[in-house]
């Protein structure tokens, strides 16, 4: 019998403080974590329509992401199937746009759909810190998310063992939580604001 | 002569059309129009809505790490820079690298620039031309006849398989949801294709899916991985062993390389028999719409790319050169080390710099923001209904090359080659223009047919075209020379940073799919001291500068009719076809999902 292709992802921007989540989730997950050659772990970045064929490929996928649905800032939340967004226009921008509820909408339009999909998605607290990392709430989070997964996994078949000493990173070493965390200039150094609407602001205060 | 536009000149006293496509967290870019009582585009403001702080984290980090960041600006550039980022470092430390690893960089590069461009066309801007709901009424057999005259040497065309596609579609639009196609203007006379031609497209929208996935494994190949794959300084990071065995992650061996020879050709029968003849039939239904050149038909950029004898520039297949006023006749030498040259001015733009200064080479590049609204803008701070482009009105800088706005990305380099008498370039750009004349009864010239936004999108294709030939070249000359004996693929001489001068600057340059990339560097005590990047949509989506010049978004939009003015399919056709690239996605899941366009007429 054909095993499940399994496809664990986690897509975000590290660069950009919490939407590094789902990227922090993988990033911990292949660290601590060992699966079968049917489990493939993917730090998905930023990637828009570039991320499709491993999607296509997929039975089962999990994606692990910031959402914005309006939570308590630091609040997980599972979203399955169709319940998972799917949109796609012919106005967007610039290919970043194409975010992942596109990627989802043209691999179904090609017929290659995963069979099961999990969103484990946590809502951000702050997004508007370039540079910075994952909010102490949403970082409390990475652990709780996978082990969402992994409950998950487990009817498909799926068993996680932790991993026996060191294991390739998914990411540059340069990217990894800590050294980004540890190397990050200072604030006089490096302006943290970001958008329009942050700088502004009615306060005009900088973060 | 063709003297390009100043500001001064535009009306824009008809109606303002405010044209903000509203991602899930920020704006990203945004342009307003006027357009006269003929619906006639005569003013255009383009802004980038969201700052790009790249700069400001690489500071006081390690040059060798520099790569590893400006890979994650943005979901799609990830290579180019990455690979630009460690130019800029070599060239500042002075590190050769080894032949094998400037063949492999150029597999990377080209890659990247053929799944760029086949991505962006089909996926992306296809969508501007092609009707998709209009290919239902297509007759499979009428379609299947079409695929065979425009491409002869394609085997998908049948009418079976263009009876499936239309299955598949109607199913797709019928689930109710419109899924991919949602939110089009699929009512407006702009769109011009037969229902024939646009079934053909969208099977080729599926085909081009097939296809990208297809050659992106060069990336894992020689980058460890894919997406984001690994680039070092001093060389690549893979080893070479041609009798090793293995695939993903071992050593690069005679079996990968053969897998990514298969690949090259791949790419190469479909850019041949599907990309550029799509394009070539697209621009003949639309050859009444010959517009969009804006800046393109003056000023034009090209760092030059694609260097075949390693440090030697003269060899570059796109070659350096910028033309001005239109004058194909003069190609000037452009030096990015100049501090004469390229400078970057901030007189529309939300920064500031020390001292007054004007322009700042790159060099010497200052990135501290300063938020302002002019007098007459209208609305809040938070919620503006229309910019003043009198004052300072975008996120943009304005870059210039000697004083003067230049169009950057496939088609000026495309200009630039072409006027610099390169062979290769002429005979590609030759038999696209005489097969337009000829399928048309048009009788164009070079000068009406190239600068235009149809042009940009053919140059694209060509370029694809020019990269997947000499990928060939590079292919087999890699080969030749690890089977003469040199497995060598990094040059690790200066990897210790105590071999590195106390102070050092580099730049690194490229041709990444959208057109001129440059980082320049200052390392001080073995740390980044000041990183600036000019990338193509800064040329390109640059806000006027002091003297009124205009950048290439906003001039491509003047003098250009709308059908609809409430539906601005001609606007996001012509800013689509610089495949315009604005800072980083923020990429966060929204609960309905919707990102609408929202297009205000006031």
């Amino acid at each position: 019998m054909n095993q499940k292709q399994i496809l664990i992802l986690g897509i975000g921007n590290v660069l950009w403080a919490d939407e590094g989540f789902g990227v922090r989730c993988v990033e911990a997950l292949n660290q601590n974590y060992e699966f079968g050659d049917n489990v493939k772990i993917m730090d998905g970045g930023t990637q828009g329509i570039y991320l499709v064929q491993h999607v296509q490929e997929a039975d089962v996928l999990v994606v692990f992401d910031a959402i914005d649905y309006g939570l308590k800032p630091g609040t997980l939340k599972q979203i399955y199937n169709d319940d998972v967004p799917k949109f796609m226009g012919a106005k967007q921008m610039s290919l970043h746009q194409t975010g992942f509820q596109e990627v989802l909408a043209m691999a179904e339009f090609t017929g290659n759909y995963p069979a099961d999909l999990l969103l484990v998605g946590c809502q951000p607290v702050e997004l508007e810190d370039f540079g910075g990392s994952l909010r102490a709430e949403v970082k409390a989070q990475v652990q709780p998310a996978i082990d969402i997964a992994l409950e998950y996994l487990k009817q498909f078949g799926v068993e996680a063992r932790p991993a026996n000493g060191q294991k390739q990173a998914l990411s540059p070493d340069q990217l990894n939580l800590s050294d980004y965390e540890q190397g990050r200039p200072d604030e006089d150094a490096a302006c943290r604001t970001g958008d329009i609407r942050v700088i502004g602001g009615a306060t005009g205060s900088s973060k | 002569m063709n003297t390009p536009l100043n500001s001064k000149l535009l009306d824009s006293s008809g109606r303002r059309i405010v044209v903000d496509p509203v991602t899930r967290i920020e704006g990203h870019m945004r342009c307003e129009v006027n357009v006269d009582e003929n619906n006639i585009i005569r003013n255009a403001v383009s802004t980038g809505t969201m700052w790009r702080g790249l700069e400001v984290i690489l500071k006081g980090r390690d040059p060798r790490d520099a790569w590893a960041f400006v890979e994650r600006i943005c979901g799609v550039c990830t290579g180019c820079h990455a690979l630009t980022s460690v130019r800029a470092v070599e060239d500042a430390l002075g590190i050769e690298i080894p032949l094998n690893a400037h063949l492999i960089r150029h597999l990377m590069d080209k890659t990247l620039n053929i799944h760029d461009h086949v991505v962006h066309f089909y996926h992306l801007h296809a969508l501007d031309w092609v009707n998709p709901v209009n290919a239902l009424k297509a007759d499979p057999k009428a379609t299947s006849a079409l695929q065979q005259k425009i491409s002869s040497s394609h085997p998908l065309s049948s009418p079976g398989y263009f009876r499936d596609v239309q299955t598949r579609i109607k199913k797709f639009i019928e689930s109710g949801q419109l899924g991919l196609f949602a939110n089009g203007y699929w009512s407006n006379p702009a769109y011009k294709l037969p229902p024939e031609a646009d079934l053909m497209a969208v099977a080729h929208y599926l085909e081009a899916l097939d296809m990208q996935k297809e050659i992106v494994k060069i990336h894992t190949i020689f980058g460890g991985k894919n997406p984001h794959p690994n680039f070092m300084v001093g060389g690549v990071p893979c080893a070479i062993n041609l009798d090793g065995t293995g695939s993903s992650g071992a050593p690069v061996n005679m079996t990968s390389l053969n897998f990514v020879l298969e690949r090259i050709r791949e790419a190469e029968a479909f850019i041949k028999n599907v990309y550029i003849p799509d394009v070539i039939a697209i621009a003949t239904l639309y050859k009444d719409w010959m517009y969009g050149g804006g800046l393109s038909a003056s000023n034009v950029l090209s760092y030059g790319t694609h260097t075949v004898v390693p440090g030697d520039k003269s060899t570059d297949l796109i070659p350096a050169g910028a033309i001005i006023n239109g004058n194909w006749d003069e190609v000037h030498p452009v030096d990015v080390r100049n501090p004469d040259e390229i400078q970057e001015f901030v007189d529309h733009s939300w920064y500031q710099y020390a001292n007054g200064a004007k322009g700042l080479h790159p060099w010497d590049g200052e990135t501290e923001a300063k938020f302002e609204l002019g007098p007459n803008f209208k609305g809040t701070k938070t919620n503006i209904k229309e910019l003043d482009e009198s004052a300072k009105y975008s996120w943009i800088k304005s870059p210039r090359w000697k004083g003067h706005a230049m169009e950057v990305g496939p088609l000026s380099r495309y200009i630039i080659a072409y006027a610099s008498g390169k062979e290769y370039v002429q005979d590609q750009v030759d038999r696209s223009l005489s097969a337009f004349n000829q399928a048309t009864g048009m009788d164009l010239g070079l000068k009406q047919f190239l600068p235009s936004t149809l042009g940009r999108t053919l140059a694209r294709a060509l370029d694809s075209e020019l990269c997947v030939d000499s990928m060939l070249d590079d292919w087999h000359q890699l080969v030749n020379n690890i089977k003469n004996g040199d497995t060598s693929t990094a040059n690790v001489e200066k990897w210790d940073p105590k071999t590195w001068p106390k102070e050092a600057k580099g730049v690194g340059t490229n041709e990444a799919p959208r057109g001129a990339l440059g980082h320049w560097i200052k390392i001080k005590d073995g740390k980044i001291e000041n990183y600036q990047a000019v990338v193509p949509t800064t040329w390109n989506g640059s806000p006027r500068d002091g003297n009124g010049n205009i950048g290439a978004f906003e001039a491509s939009l003047l003098n250009t009719p709308m059908e609809r003015p409430d539906e601005p399919v001609e606007i996001l056709r012509t800013l689509h076809s610089f495949d315009p690239c604005l800072a980083c996605s923020t990429h966060v899941m929204s609960e309905d999902g919707q990102e609408l366009t929202k297009v205000k007429i006031r």
